[in-house]
């Protein structure tokens, strides 16, 4: 991590201001990993073959797995922030072993709290959207 | 039953309670897998060590909705979740959560009408200190 990063402000941010794209890792080893910690370890997460043979494309990453991701995005923009809210809508599965991208946008700015709004989303290799998402993130002075 | 109606019965009381103790290990592997890279989030050694913000969207109750609530599971399907963060949750923390149906509210789509039902979680610690507030939409069709 950089001290430039670490050191974001909200002076440094302006608005229609795009996060530095994020290709997360959704391969099985990690999707398990996320399950053995939270008891996520159904098979329409970690089993392709099951998955399939009941109408899913593949296995899924779970939804609150993408949310956190789209926390990660927000802290490696700006290390030093604080999300007070994530709001998240899953509009489509996000498969396992897939290479997603992760994108965010500011979209409104509060000079006195120092509290940005940010659009997020989680697109597939087609570009569709699967996950779509809003994040209200305090930053620093 | 009327939306309205099931808004008035069903709403502002709590159904379901449960508690919950917090590792250091878990918020860790919680963080590394959904690839936090922020040391407060990921490093148990770090002085200001805490559960990363979405993490309380992790837990369930012991039931998702009040006993005998008039919904169709067939005919709903997830409409998102929100979560609210209002102070750090810490190892060695016991977190209760409180479950209530927040509201119920209806809307007209392309598809026809739905019923949105918003099942919030309140979390509090052993300090009875509000940390996180998790809202998960239920979105269920209207014939």
């Amino acid at each position: 991590m950089s001290e430039t990063k670490q050191a974001l402000t909200y002076a440094d941010v302006g608005f229609g201001d795009e996060l530095p794209e994020l290709r997360p890792d959704v391969s099985m080893k990690t999707i398990k990993r996320f399950g053995a910690t939270t008891g996520m370890t159904y098979w329409r997460f970690t089993d392709h073959e099951r998955a399939r043979a009941s109408g899913l494309p593949g296995a899924i990453v779970p939804g609150i797995m993408s949310q956190g991701i789209l926390v990660s995005l927000v802290h490696r923009w700006a290390p030093g922030a604080t999300v007070h809210k994530i709001d998240t809508i899953f509009r489509a599965p996000v498969l396992v072993d897939s290479e997603p991208v992760c994108r965010g946008v500011v979209t409104d700015m509060n000079d006195e709290t120092r509290i940005v709004e940010l659009d997020l989303t989680v697109c597939n290799e087609e570009g569709e959207t699967r996950v779509l998402g809003t994040a209200v993130v305090e930053l620093q002075a | 039953m009327e939306v309205s109606e099931l808004k008035e019965k069903w709403t502002g009381w709590t159904f379901d309670e449960v508690s919950f103790e917090i590792e250091a290990e878990d918020l860790s592997e919680f963080s590394l897998s959904c690839g936090e890279t922020v040391p407060r989030y990921t490093d148990p050694q770090d002085p200001d060590f805490q559960a990363p913000p979405s993490y309380t969207a992790r837990f369930h109750g012991r039931r998702q909705l009040p006993k005998d609530f008039p919904v169709d599971m067939a005919t709903s399907f997830d409409g998102g979740k929100t979560v609210e963060w209002k102070a750090p949750i810490r190892p060695g923390d016991t977190v209760l959560a409180r479950s209530h149906i927040h509201d119920i509210f209806e809307k007209t789509g392309r598809s026809g009408g739905m019923m949105f039902i918003v099942h919030r979680m309140e979390f509090t610690n052993q300090r009875d200190q509000l940390v996180a507030i998790v809202d998960w939409k239920m979105i269920q069709k209207l014939a």
